[in-house]
């Protein structure tokens, strides 16, 4: 790129703008290339093995190991990740926004000196370490509290909340960041203290943002798959309560998934599982488009 | 300048690349010991790869590095998986042994391929019932085993116990251990998958005995090596230990064979190492590691 | 005044989250490092792992971590920053550039075990490679690819618009602009994201475990390049650290497994905290190097990549 002719310039531009090109559209190709491969495996189970969509969808008897009648219903799958998801975001959101405040507005200096590579460091943490330490450390302890064997819901939503955590305080905290200066001065100017500023005018303000946090929380507590695994209890069955074991999609996958043979409804059926898997994370990027958009920026 | 280095650096990446596929597409273990030295009867050579059953992983491994110390020409990689993977991959051959827990045909639903797989016999284990060591209860029979799995049978008190829940672990629907442990101790009753927890492998399964006061669940005498063995009771089935005496003398049920599936007959280093995990003198690392010698089944 | 002791009251209360955030983490990376204690032993960390009998090493999962990382940074740093490059410059606003973001959000929000599905299906079944390093580094790169992207088209946009017009008012073309001026000036941002990224990288457990196999070949650095046990070699199977902790922990039969997975966990989170520690070194002195805008860019340097 030493080059001083004009027509190198010319060159060098227009080949630079080719491979960045390339680049951009390499991720969309990969995209779709998984979206295809996943769904062309995944409805193998109606076009070939003939499970009926409707008792995929809603009905609760999973049983592909009948050989003589197999059933393969996902509901109990479906509402284990959406409670175990859920449950994590219910117990992440506040925590993550008070950090999101606090860095922003109580003790910025502590906040990024501390807080922020305390979050990463978080997100480093690999979830298999985090399994573990669910098994060892939070399983028996509640056992030991509400009895039962430990292997619980409410175990599965703890692990995920602290995994989530980063993700969402990060995106919440850059959002309420955003929030002009000028607003938290007319609020003091109006006479009100810092947490009525907070409360009242930041953090509405900066809703758009810490919602979008809340949902990308939420997909990535839907997609983990090891550490809650771990500590759930894999019960096919739908939950009594918090303190009861049961499933998710991404458990019954890491499960099954190596023991099944390619072609067999079984396998299928988990293939299907994976695109609901998919399906249910696209869903949730609709979400943050359609909270961006509204009121859109 | 960042830029060029990259590009330099992919650049060498893809000759590495280049060289690497080269040598792969003719490492099959097509090739004969023939062409090379002529001294002795046996001797093999090749590149080939066993993926598969996690059960039987560790003595396939074990197997490998000894027989690769014997022919130095072989190299033998060995993969988990799961059984599933093992015969998908070894039907598609992408693998040239897929090591399984059960016979392929058991797994395969297109006849037409199963008739393709010849499933050798190399090893047999045997699983034993475990539990908590708070649970003081020595032997079970098949009908209490299938009581306390199927869910009729809730308290230890029940089977001779103390008053005690009686916490029930399984495998996944899709283990290998799980299948045996239908078909020799179940024997047509379901296991009831709404009570107790699954969890996924011998070693989750361990901790979660270890922790779980009435806990019951059932592991690979493979893995019950070691301090293991100590950290769980083990129970007798109809008043049988889980040995190798007993086995033979049909008197403990809960065991199966192990194994390598080939693609049509075995050949070459294929057939060299599946007859050498087999052999007299493989067998004493086989005890030595809780399978039982396929030489004492036969 | 009621509305003070509030406002004292919930100050309290985010001072008291805050600190238990770092207290939690410090428990875990105290409980760690306990349970792992003695890991940096030489035999430990560089020797050869055994099936059967204690005090084996876990030296090949260690190299297999690293060099996977290595060609996974080699394969998604360049697309990364390509893809950085194409969004910040030279995407026109419209349906197009919208359905692209759409694509990288979709990718990154993919659950890491279908991406370890999708690699089984196509790094491991369909090209015939089998379990190797390359389809792992391949699986990761998907997962890594969304957030690098981002981090280097925000470190790009970062940079003053006044810095580029001075450059294109000189006579320079948009690339030369680009690769002179621009990418100095958001190095250091892009070098942190890297790093970040990095710690991630030698966490994936899930995805690597359909893609790079679960065993590693007796490496043998004279091997032949082409042979499964030359280390370099990219079409090996490859254990990683994390994916040994999870075999030890699932069957490892080894009377020592639980202690080697404490051992290798308390080793990842080392890693862990030194490439923290080095992104944010690396990041400063960089900031010192280029000088130039730094209050502005200092903000951002610290953003978490998610």
């Amino acid at each position: 790129m030493k080059g001083k002719k004009p027509i190198n310039y010319w060159k060098s531009e227009y080949i630079g703008r080719m491979l960045v090109t390339f680049c951009g559209f390499l991720i969309v190709f990969a995209t779709l290339a998984i979206i295809v491969f996943i769904c062309s495996k995944g409805i193998q189970s109606f076009t070939q093995s003939h499970i009926s969509l409707k008792e995929m969808l809603f009905s609760k008897q999973w049983a592909p190991n009948d050989s003589a009648h197999p059933k393969y219903g996902a509901v109990i799958f479906i509402v284990g990740s959406t409670l175990v998801s859920i449950g994590a975001v219910l117990l992440s959101a506040p925590i993550a926004i008070a950090l999101a405040v606090f860095i922003n507005y109580i003790w910025p200096e502590f906040g990024t000196k501390v807080l922020k590579p305390v979050l990463e460091l978080l997100i480093g943490i690999p979830s298999v370490v985090y399994g573990f330490l669910g098994v060892t450390l939070l399983v028996p302890m509640l056992r030991d509290s509400f009895g039962g064997v430990g292997f619980s819901l409410i175990a599965g939503i703890i692990v995920l909340s602290i995994m989530i955590l980063p993700t969402i305080a990060s995106i919440a905290a850059d959002a309420i960041g955003a929030v002009p200066h000028a607003y938290l001065e007319a609020s003091y100017g109006l006479g009100s203290t810092r947490w009525q500023a907070i409360s009242r005018v930041i953090v509405p303000a900066a809703r758009k943002g810490i919602l979008t946090g809340v949902v990308l929380g939420l997909a990535r507590a839907f997609g983990e798959a090891l550490a809650v695994q771990m500590v759930i209890g894999n019960t096919v069955k739908l939950p009594s309560g918090l303190y009861s074991p049961t499933a998710t999609l991404t458990g019954i996958l890491t499960m099954d998934m190596s023991n099944t043979l390619n072609g067999t409804a079984w396998n299928n059926a988990l293939w299907t599982l994976a695109m609901i898997l998919l399906l249910i994370s696209f869903f949730f990027i609709l979400i943050v488009r359609a909270i961006g958009q509204r009121g859109g920026k | 300048m960042l830029k060029r280095n990259l590009k330099l650096a992919m650049g060498a990446l893809l000759i590495t690349g280049a060289l690497a596929g080269c040598g792969n597409s003719d490492s099959t273990a097509k090739e004969t010991g023939e062409n090379k030295k002529e001294e002795t009867a046996q001797s093999y050579s090749g590149t080939l790869t066993a993926a598969g059953s996690t059960a039987l992983q560790p003595l396939a491994e074990e197997a490998a590095n000894e027989f690769m110390q014997k022919y130095p020409d072989v190299s033998i990689t060995v993969q988990g998986g799961g059984s599933g993977t093992g015969v998908n991959q070894v039907a598609a051959g992408a693998v040239q042994i897929g090591n399984s827990d059960v016979p392929s045909a058991e797994k395969i639903e297109d006849k037409t391929k199963a008739g393709e797989l010849v499933d050798n016999k190399v090893a047999g284990i045997a699983f034993a019932l475990v539990v908590n060591k708070d649970v003081k209860v020595e032997s079970l029979t098949a009908q209490q085993i299938q009581d306390i799995f199927s869910g009729k049978v809730k308290n230890w008190k029940e089977v001779g116990g103390n008053d005690e829940k009686i916490n029930v672990i399984n495998r996944p629907a899709s283990s290998g251990t799980r299948a045996t442990f239908e078909k020799t101790l179940m024997k047509g009753v379901k296991v009831n998958d709404s009570i107790g927890t699954v969890q996924d492998s011998n070693g989750a399964v361990e901790q979660a005995i270890k922790s779980t006061p009435g806990a019951i669940s059932y592991v690979a005498m493979s893995y019950l090596v070691g301090d293991k063995a100590n950290a769980l009771t083990t129970l007798k089935i109809d008043g049988a230990e889980p040995t190798v005496e007993n086995i033979k003398a049909q008197k403990y049920p809960f065991w199966s064979y192990e194994y390598m599936v080939t693609k049509g007959e075995a050949q070459d280093a294929v057939k060299g190492f599946i007859d050498f995990v087999k052999s007299e003198e493989f067998a004493a690392k086989v005890k030595e590691m809780g399978y039982i010698p396929i030489s004492e089944l036969e | 005044m009621k509305a003070r002791t509030v406002d004292a009251i919930w100050t309290g209360i985010l001072y008291a989250i805050s600190f238990l955030v770092v207290v939690l983490l410090g428990f875990f990376i105290v409980t760690i490092i306990l349970r792992g204690w003695g890991f940096w032993d030489p035999q430990f960390l560089f020797g050869n792992p055994s099936n059967t009998q204690a005090g084996g090493g876990i030296g090949p999962q260690l190299f297999n971590s690293l060099y996977m990382l290595v060609l996974t940074l080699l394969i998604s740093v360049p697309l990364g920053l390509g893809a950085g490059i194409y969004l910040a410059e030279y995407a026109k606003q419209g349906k197009l550039l919208s359905f692209i973001r759409l694509c990288i959000e979709a990718m990154a929000s993919l659950p890491s075990i279908v991406v370890g599905l999708f690699g089984l299906l196509v790094f491991v079944t369909l090209t015939g490679w089998g379990y190797t390093l390359i389809g792992g580094a391949l699986a990761i790169t998907i997962l890594n690819l969304p957030g690098l992207t981002r981090v280097c088209e925000n470190a790009i946009l970062d940079v003053p618009y006044s810095v580029k017009e001075a450059s294109l008012g000189l006579g320079a073309t948009r690339w030369q602009t680009l690769v002179r001026v621009v990418l100095p000036a958001a190095l250091p941002q892009i070098i942190t994201g890297v790093i970040l990224a990095a710690g991630r990288i030698f966490g994936e457990a899930a995805a690597l475990i359909y893609t790079a196999g679960l065993t590693t070949p007796f490496l043998n650095a004279s091997a032949d390049l082409s042979s499964k046990l030359n280390p370099f070699n990219m079409f090996r199977p490859a254990e990683t650290l994390t994916v040994h902790i999870w075999k030890l922990n699932s069957e490892g039969i080894v009377p020592d497994a639980k202690l080697i997975a404490a051992k290798s966990a308390a080793i990842l989170i080392v890693m862990v905290l030194l490439f923290n520690i080095a992104a944010r070194l690396i990041s400063v002195l960089l900031q010192r190097y280029f000088t130039g805008s730094k209050g502005r860019k200092k903000r951002n340097a610290n953003k978490i990549a998610v």
